[in-house]
């Protein structure tokens, strides 16, 4: 094997058997569903901290993200003097990609890394060892209810980010585009009536919530398969910690797009 | 019964288990001295399939643990208790939830039955008072009791001790060790128990083996072992019997 070769083997094996690993721990969760009644509280409490406690970030994040889109498309609109239409843009645009996006990097941020940090330090304090020799399931244990309360609190958070951009982007449309506020809201909900073909929610709002669903789901997969993948003592756990958050957030990013694409009509 | 036939494993090249032969009847209790870094740790976690020996066997029951399936390992450790070195409590959950977890995660029983049950362990290692504390606001010591009662719950009909009385006082250690032999004696449990107190293995052990370089350089009663003429054997529990 030349040095290229084998330099280029010696990077992908280890993040192939991680990817191997995030893949079989999803799948595992998955199949682990007919245990929810017992981990109810458990779920409970992770929704607490992983929505309750996330959320002023995300209001404070949507109301400003709101203001910006507005901001930069209302300029433009000016210029053709179609700045009626600010309400449209603002909600699609936010409904669709920025709240499920920004959202979902948020709690990549926040609760992927804490997931990590978590699991990873009972994973070296041999708490996890423990826990198989004790023969507790680890994934119905630990991850499941991890995985369900992320998986459910971002869709949620997002739809909180939906409702704060428009009324950000609401802001800038009545203090810099000089319109009235209940015609932009009237404009943003009209854009958001469009229901979509296969289900009969606004398709503009579920698409953003389908995606932030899917985006959840991964962000907390990647939290606890790094966690429980975690070795060698405190540096492990930081070195786990910043690729849960690294791998998550790209992983959003190329999901966004796939997603983005297939569910265009 | 418990048989290691020929186990070998290294770490990074580095031999800690090197063609390790040995036996521990059911109901017997075997103790297993050695300098720090020997190998005892490892030597437990190869008969509760925590690890996997590069070559030799292991069987418990008659089991190979290292071929068992992830269902039917599960099902052995059912029958097998584990006391980590450290005591390995799960963090966010006080003493009295640690101990009744492997009761409501792998039993039916009712709360009440759990309840009594998981008083009765900690009275055995006398932290009743401590119940409600989490692991963060115990002792070392407290801790590793805690983990005693948490092995002890399923009353498993094997079970392996890592220094069941290291960072206890005389006192207590004296009762752990007490509380050990009793438990050998009305359950018939089959026991290993690593230490490096003589007392301990006095108290305990049906026999003694001393482990280094690998394998066991003597193995017999705990007072055989202790009046052997082997040198390196003298030296190592002679600096200790002081
Ligand atoms: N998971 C592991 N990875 C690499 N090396 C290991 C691992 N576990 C144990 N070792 C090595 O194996 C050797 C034996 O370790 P072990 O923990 O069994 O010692 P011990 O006899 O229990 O010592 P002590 O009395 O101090 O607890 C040590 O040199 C240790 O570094
Ligand atoms: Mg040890």
């Amino acid at each position: 094997m030349n040095p290229f070769t084998r330099t280029g083997a010696g990077l992908l094996r280890p993040a192939m058997a991680k990817a191997g690993y995030g893949v079989w721990l999803a799948t595992a969760t998955l199949g682990r569903l007919p245990h929810l009644r017992r981990r109810f509280r458990a779920l409970l409490d992770y929704t607490y901290l992983a929505g309750v406690r996330t959320t002023p970030v995300v209001l404070m994040v949507g109301f400003f993200v709101g203001m910006i889109v507005s901001l930069q498309v209302g300029i433009e609109l000016a210029r053709f003097g179609q700045q009626e239409s600010i309400g449209l843009l603002v909600a699609v645009t936010m409904a669709r990609e920025m709240a499920p996006f920004v959202t979902c990097i948020i709690l990549a941020a926040s609760v992927a890394s804490s997931m990590a940090a978590e699991l990873g330090t009972m994973k070296v304090q041999d708490e996890v060892t423990a826990l198989e020799v004790l023969s507790v399931d680890v994934v119905s244990f630990l991850v499941l209810p991890r995985v369900l309360a992320l998986t459910l609190a971002a869709p949620l958070l997002t739809l909180f980010a939906d409702v704060v951009g428009i009324l950000g982007g609401g802001v800038i449309a009545v203090t810099q585009l000089h319109l009235d506020f209940s015609g932009y809201l009237h404009n943003a909900r009209e854009a958001l009536k469009t229901t979509g073909e296969l289900i009969p929610l606004p398709e503009d709002l579920y698409v953003g919530l389908l995606k932030s669903t899917v985006f959840g789901f991964t962000i907390a997969v990647v939290g606890c398969a790094a966690g429980l993948q975690t070795s060698g003592g405190a540096r492990g756990v930081g070195e786990t910690t910043r690729a849960a958050v690294r791998t998550s957030i790209i992983l959003i990013i190329i999901f966004n797009f796939f997603l983005g694409k297939a569910l265009h009509s | 019964m418990i048989e290691l036939q020929q186990v070998t494993k290294s770490f990074n090249g580095q031999k800690v288990l090197d063609g390790l032969d040995g036996t521990v009847a059911a109901g017997e209790c075997l103790v297993v001295m050695g300098p720090s870094g020997s190998g005892k740790s490892v030597l437990l976690r190869h008969i509760i399939g925590l690890l996997r020996p590069d070559s030799g066997k292991v069987l418990v029951e008659g089991k190979s643990v290292p071929d068992l399936s992830p269902e039917e390992l599960r099902a052995l450790r059912r029958d097998m208790g584990y006391l980590f070195q450290s005591g390995a409590l799960i963090n966010w959950m006080n003493a009295h939830e640690n101990v009744a977890l492997p009761l409501r995660e792998t039993t039916d029983l009712g709360e009440d039955e759990i309840r009594s049950r998981v008083q009765r362990v900690l009275a055995l290692v006398q932290l009743e008072q401590a119940a409600e504390k989490f692991p963060s606001e115990l002792s070392g010591g407290m801790q590793k009791r805690v983990g005693l009662a948490r092995a002890l719950v399923t009353e498993p009909r094997i079970i392996l001790y890592d220094e069941p009385e290291a960072g206890l006082d005389p006192e207590m250690s004296a009762n752990i060790n007490r509380a050990i032999r009793q438990l050998k004696e009305e359950l018939r449990m089959t026991s290993v128990v690593v230490t490096h107190s003589i007392n301990c293995a006095l108290t305990v052990g049906d026999r003694l083996a001393v482990l280094e370089h690998g394998r066991f350089l003597v193995e017999g009663t705990p007072q055989e072992v202790l009046d052997s003429d082997m040198p390196r054997v003298q030296q190592f529990l002679g600096a200790k019997r002081d």
